[in-house]
């Protein structure tokens, strides 16, 4: 239980951290927050021969806010984002996916880009940044590049990043008007990874008509899952069975010792239903909050009985 | 926009830079409960051995060494962290408030004195062998800094990553509402509604006792 031991560097700068990777290549594993690497490294389940250990690096614990979005450093710890009011407002998914990583201490030190280049497909944030169209910024000794979501997640713990580069920021769109958002999940015990997740941003437009439901998913397939199933919401009179139904056709759930493919899969059209009717009370409400009108012919609490 | 100070908190030129050789040393210096302490480590030396074996503060408990039973839980800089998933060159520089350094937390500064969270555990019963206690109290000392006036749910999210084997926990939810008390009120009673349980337990005992004699 205890690491192998390894090369430690201690850059300053993103340069200095790029140097490094440049020369170390394949040998290295950057350290950020360690909630992941550690633990792996304690289980010797990777034995890196360096480690590129950038928390005394400078400028990466920003988080800008503009009418774009929210852009988060490297070194913002996934509590900072989820306590910080701007980024929520901007994003609301942001602080509703991120209460649900693992345990508040945990948080206090994991890192949310972190966790983006982990590239676990049952990561809160994955999911997020897919379902959002989000990007990554890698810097390497040989430039710099802004890898979208839908590129960046390759497999399991496997993204798009080079042996040499690193993850210097994460990008997650603004919330448009007229949007909501929600996050549910369901875990064996709280803070646990989750057995099924589900995020959902739904369009509605000035009448409250939903006019787009967009999910995203994890731990029911090897990379983040986002599907469109604005068709299957208006679909009439039983559209909730016929979301869940769309939603279970959609994911491709392995099964572990925690539960059994299709136990997943049921999970998946349950929470997909339950996020989407959250998320289109949100954004009725929002619609309704911006124009005072049209709120009748949404009977959210209705649909959920 | 945001308030990130992370940078300005590293101002001491004990911040751990440059490059450490696998296998090798180097002298990693941490404030501890307020005192400067420093050791010869290898780079892979967690926080919590390094804590343990190195500086001999050995009320940092270490559990599961991989970051889910809690128990390793100490302040950095204030804030609670897994000792076990932080390497001790990465908090060179940093503050870092164990058990042993809670007492001094108090208002008179005496480290032989109980902070209110200790004094809740004492008056609640929240612990029976002990092991997980030291994250327990780290994590509450945060909990409640941060949200002075938990309610009862409130309290079962702060502690949440925590496990203990031994109580069933409902103790220690009494500790943390009694510790929230005790920080704003030294001087605070003690309400039936943090001795309810051990009451109730101890009155079942009594019946047993009296229907065996």
């Amino acid at each position: 239980m205890k690491p192998a031991p390894f090369t430690w560097h201690g850059p300053r700068t993103v340069d200095e951290a790029v140097a490094v990777l440049a020369e170390v290549g394949h040998e290295g594993k950057v350290l950020a927050g360690g909630q992941s690497l550690i633990p792996v490294l304690a289980m010797r389940l990777a034995e890196p021969a360096h480690l590129v250990d950038i928390n005394a690096v400078a400028g990466l614990d920003r988080i800008v806010v503009d009418a774009t979005g929210v852009t988060i450093g490297a070194l913002v710890r996934h509590a900072s984002l989820e306590r910080d009011d701007a980024a929520a407002a901007a994003q609301p998914l942001l602080r509703q996916a991120l209460r649900l990583v693992a345990h508040p201490t945990i948080r206090n030190r994991g890192t949310t880009v972190g966790s983006l280049a982990h590239a676990d497909p049952s990561g809160e944030m994955t999911s997020v940044l897919t379902l959002l169209g989000g990007t990554i910024t890698a810097r390497s000794a040989r430039g710099e590049r802004t890898i979208p979501a839908t590129e960046f997640f390759v497999g399991p713990l496997e993204s798009a990043l080079a042996a040499d580069e690193l993850a210097v920021s994460a990008h997650f769109p603004a919330a448009s008007a007229g949007t909501g958002s929600a996050f549910v999940e369901v875990a064996r015990r709280h803070g646990d990874y989750a057995l099924c997740g589900v995020g959902a941003v739904a369009t509605v437009d000035p009448a409250g008509a939903v006019t787009g439901l967009r999910c995203g998913y994890l731990s029911v397939s090897e990379t983040p899952l986002t599907v469109d199933l604005t068709d299957a919401w208006n679909s009439g009179d039983d559209a909730a069975a016929a979301t869940a139904a769309a939603a279970r056709a959609a994911v491709d759930p392995l099964p572990d010792i925690h539960a059994t493919a299709e136990y997943r899969r049921q999970l998946a059209g349950v929470l997909t239903v339950r996020a989407a009717e959250q998320a289109v009370a949100q954004a009725v409400q929002r619609v309704g909050t911006m124009g005072r009108d049209n709120e009748s012919g949404h009977n959210e609490e209705d649909r959920s009985a | 926009m945001s308030e990130q100070v992370r940078s300005t908190s590293r101002n001491g030129a004990e911040v751990a830079t440059g490059t450490v050789p696998a296998g090798a040393r180097s002298t990693v210096a941490v404030t501890v409960n307020g005192t400067h302490r420093s050791a010869e480590v290898e780079s892979r030396r967690t926080l919590s051995d390094y804590l343990r074996h190195d500086l001999g503060l050995t009320g940092t408990h270490v559990g599961c060494e991989h970051g889910v039973c809690g128990a390793c839980t100490v302040l950095l800089d204030g804030t609670p962290v897994r000792s076990c998933l932080v390497f001790a060159v990465t908090a060179a520089g940093h503050q870092v408030t164990t058990a042993e350094g809670l007492g001094q937390l108090d208002e008179s500064g005496d480290p032989n004195s109980l902070s209110p969270v200790q004094r809740a555990f004492r008056d609640c019963h929240a612990l029976q062998c002990g092991f997980c206690t030291p994250g327990f109290m780290t994590t509450i000392t945060a909990g409640i800094a941060e949200n002075p006036d938990p309610t009862r749910d409130e309290a079962v999210e702060m502690i949440a990553g925590n496990l203990c084997r031994c109580t069933g926990y409902q103790n220690i939810v009494d500790a943390v509402l009694r510790a929230a008390e005790l920080a704003k009120d030294p001087a605070a009673p003690l309400t039936d509604r943090f001795t309810e349980h051990s009451d109730a337990a101890h009155s079942a005992d009594q019946d047993a006792d009296g229907a065996g004699a």
